[in-house]
């Protein structure tokens, strides 16, 4: 069964309600850092790793040649596949910067995914509390937390 | 947006009671070239429409029926009509509940015609 889970509670339902009306098949909602908050769809931690670490780095790219463009960063990618699209959307709430990978099938379309994200930013920065500033960050915290969230994702 | 698309366009919205046309890329949702009043969200017309067309398509696959020539959706509110164009294009227009539907679709039927 497909199951949405969130290490950060308040994430969960506005992406419960994505997942439901553009039909996405694989959500992943994450910092720019690529750690992540939420997921939807995913089954082996390996594979929200990877998608977390490729989503963060492409818009990390994408952000430099923006700048080499001299415009704003780019806020929402689409790569279109011949059975499925992907779809990658920075935006900015109270708890900072956050990116969503959203991946889609044939139900579903870009147009349907670009409508319901649109909704789905809104909710998330109503719900979102505040950014902690200045928290200082320790290899050993690393590890547990990454742990933590990977067993919170998972249900293990 | 080109003359061809504006035209064809044009002559949809001329009729009384429509509040505006589109041209939407079917298995996208995306708009290709748009004419609407104010206060019709045309993206989320383009992306819902898309979507139902979709699902109309397939339905009539399953019951052997062949593609839908022409959705009609009449509301207390309004009307939506989708009209499937060569090259994967939807023609799509919302109304007023009481437009003249024999004559807006006929205007869909040639603009999706002459897109060939």
């Amino acid at each position: 069964m497909t199951q949405t889970r969130a290490v950060e509670a308040w994430t969960l339902r506005p992406l419960e309600r994505f997942v439901a009306e553009a039909g996405a098949r694989l959500t992943l909602l994450m910092t720019p850092a690529g750690q992540v908050l939420a997921q939807h769809g995913f089954t082996r931690a390996v594979d929200v790793m990877s998608a977390a670490a490729l989503g963060a780095a492409i818009v990390a790219s994408s952000g430099e040649l923006a700048t080499m463009l001299r415009q704003k960063q780019f806020s929402a990618l689409n790569h279109q596949g011949v059975e499925h699209g992907i779809f990658l959307g920075a935006f900015d709430t109270p708890r900072g910067r956050l990116l969503a990978l959203v991946v889609y099938g044939p139900d579903s379309s870009v147009g349907l995914v670009q409508l319901f994200f649109e909704e789905f930013v809104t909710e998330l920065a109503a719900a979102a509390p505040a950014e902690e500033r200045g928290k200082a960050v320790l290899a050993a915290d690393f590890e547990r937390e990454l742990n933590e969230s990977l067993a919170t994702l998972f249900g293990q | 947006m080109t003359t061809r698309f504006r035209r064809a366009l044009d002559n949809v919205t001329r009729v009384r009671g429509v509040r505006g046309a589109m041209l939407v890329a079917g298995d996208d949702g995306l708009i290709v070239a748009e004419s609407l009043m104010e206060g019709v969200r045309g993206n989320a017309v383009a992306a819902l429409a898309a979507s139902l067309h979709k699902r109309f398509r397939q339905s009539m696959d399953a019951g052997a029926a062949g593609a839908p020539h022409f959705l009609h959706l009449q509301g207390d509110g309004g009307t939506l009509i989708v009209v499937p164009a060569p090259d994967g294009i939807l023609v799509v227009a919302v109304g007023d509940p009481n437009m003249n539907v024999g004559l807006v679709r006929l205007e869909m039927l040639r603009a999706a015609e002459g897109l060939t």
